[in-house]
């Protein structure tokens, strides 16, 4: 069999296109860090910061989708093309979504004020986000590699997740009944811990584009439910 | 596939067609299913305009062709001894690349074959007016041609030229009609006429299509047969299933090749 290319600008296309989603998710992945260290360390002006560069995110997402479109257009993909661009538009909406996650922090992070946060809770949402932006940076990689393994293996590490904010929720809880006036703390702080959590069900999400691209398999790749609610 | 006979309009089974010892198509086996759009697809010289022909025996007309293995029709061989060519090509029509119009009016076009084929309108049937109109509808002429049915065929644009002959081939009652890349001579406005048209046509005939342009496979084919060559050269069946799933998860990786322009 004949296996010269007869298709080298489309596949250079899919390469450059291929190139941005890896950059939109490290951008994705610096701003989840970043809210992360503005709320340690209770820095106001990198939350704002990071909180105003969510839009730039947003661009970069419009662009690539529009780069998708121009490309399902003018090359009529078919089988594992039109499943990567297919991918590619699902997987921009998620690492997007992941970005507001991080915008949301922030604003959390300047609506506490001057309030003070407990180290051990600040110390959960830490492992939330260091997990999950793990997650995420290895599934960008399995989507570029099409590494199923990877992708249908990823899913698991939602548990340790999953398990850090039913604790933190148990504690906030807790201490909310305590102390009502934590409440309004106390919330914030579960609005944050749920973004993180929501985070790492995203990524669950790109895996599941991987195996479809590969495989041409769309089906939910389940995370055992730890929630016990 | 699961289908079942009674689904099945026309079958290839085991069908190997010769041209003198060359064996230019091996093996095929290949369900049609009734009153659906079948496309064959593969590169040049993969055996699908030889697969297609050999579905209403116009192979024989090449001196050096012979085959081996059945085509079921209705579950009969049509290459069985007592079986009549002339009546296959009847239930079997065939329309072809280039538009092919007799030179002669637009109604005689459409009048001559049901006429050869015994046409008898009459109490209770149409007439012979009525029935060019009818067949002339269907082919979604009308409308073009209802003022001047007694112009040339020869008169009308490349499209509407490949749709009379639809008509034409529609005009004998066919079952089934083949189609050799039925639009490559058309623009794209004719050939999205064209392709429409083979929507509406489904709904009454089974249809086989040869095409050379796979997004015209995809946008108009139920099932889509994906032929190529071996080694020896000859055409051999790779892959054949729902249209939906060929064009988007094809499980064979030479289909994926050529639909996504990997060789060819």
């Amino acid at each position: 069999m004949n296996v010269h290319s007869s298709r080298e600008t489309f596949d250079r296309s899919l390469k450059k296109l291929l190139d941005q989603v890896l950059i939109l998710g490290s951008m994705v992945e610096q701003a989840v860090l970043e809210s992360m260290r503005a709320l340690q360390d209770r820095d106001f002006v990198v939350a704002r910061r990071v909180y105003e560069a969510d839009q730039r995110i947003n661009e970069k997402r419009y662009a690539i989708e529009h780069e998708c479109i121009i490309l399902i257009a003018t090359q009529q993909p078919m089988a594992r093309d039109v499943r990567l661009l297919a991918a590619v538009l699902e997987i921009i909406t998620e690492l997007e979504r992941i970005g507001d996650y991080a915008k949301g922090i922030c604003k959390i992070n300047i609506l506490m004020n001057e309030e003070p946060v407990h180290q051990p809770t600040l110390l959960s949402l830490q492992q939330m986000a260091d997990i999950g932006t793990d997650m995420l940076r290895r599934s960008l990689d399995a989507f570029i590699t099409l590494d199923v393994q990877v992708a249908r293996a990823l899913p698991k590490e939602d548990n340790a997740v999953d398990a850090l904010y039913n604790n933190l929720y148990r504690t906030q809880l807790a201490q909310m009944m305590a102390d009502p006036s934590s409440i309004d703390r106390g919330n914030h702080l579960l609005w944050a811990a749920h973004n993180l959590e929501r985070l790492a069900d995203r990524v669950i999400n790109i895996c599941e584009r991987i195996v479809y691209v590969s495989t041409g398999e769309m089906k939910e790749l389940d995370s055992p439910d730890v929630v016990d609610l | 596939m699961p289908s079942t006979a009674a689904q099945l309009a026309i079958q290839a089974k085991n069908l190997n067609v010769f041209y003198g010892a060359f064996k230019a198509v091996k093996n095929v086996n290949l369900p049609i299913e009734r009153k659906k759009v079948t496309a064959i697809i593969g590169p040049s010289g993969c055996g699908k305009s030889t697969v297609l022909r050999s579905f209403n025996r116009m192979n024989e007309l090449v001196p050096s062709a012979h085959i081996e293995g059945e085509i079921l029709f209705n579950g009969q061989n049509i290459y069985a001894s007592d079986v009549d060519p002339v009546e296959v090509r009847r239930r079997i029509g065939m329309v072809f690349q280039k538009p092919n119009p007799f030179p002669k009016t637009i109604y005689e076009n459409v009048a001559w074959g049901a006429r050869l084929n015994g046409f008898r309108g009459g109490v209770g049937r149409p007439n012979m007016d009525e029935w060019v109109e009818q067949c002339l509808l269907k082919a979604a002429l009308w409308d073009e041609v209802k003022d001047k049915l007694h112009q040339s065929g020869l008169s009308l644009s490349g499209g509407q030229q490949q749709r009379l002959c639809i008509a034409r081939a529609i005009a004998v009652q066919p079952e089934i009609i083949l189609m050799d890349e039925p639009a490559s001579a058309l623009d794209p406005i004719a050939t999205l006429k064209i392709e429409d048209l083979m929507h509406e046509l489904a709904q009454e005939y089974t249809i086989i299509v040869v095409t050379h342009n796979m997004q015209q496979a995809a946008r108009v084919s139920d099932f889509t047969a994906f032929f190529t060559m071996d080694e020896d050269r000859s055409g051999i069946l790779v892959e054949f299933g729902p249209t939906t799933q060929i064009f988007t998860t094809p499980t064979d990786d030479r289909t994926e090749g050529y639909i996504t322009g990997r060789f060819g």
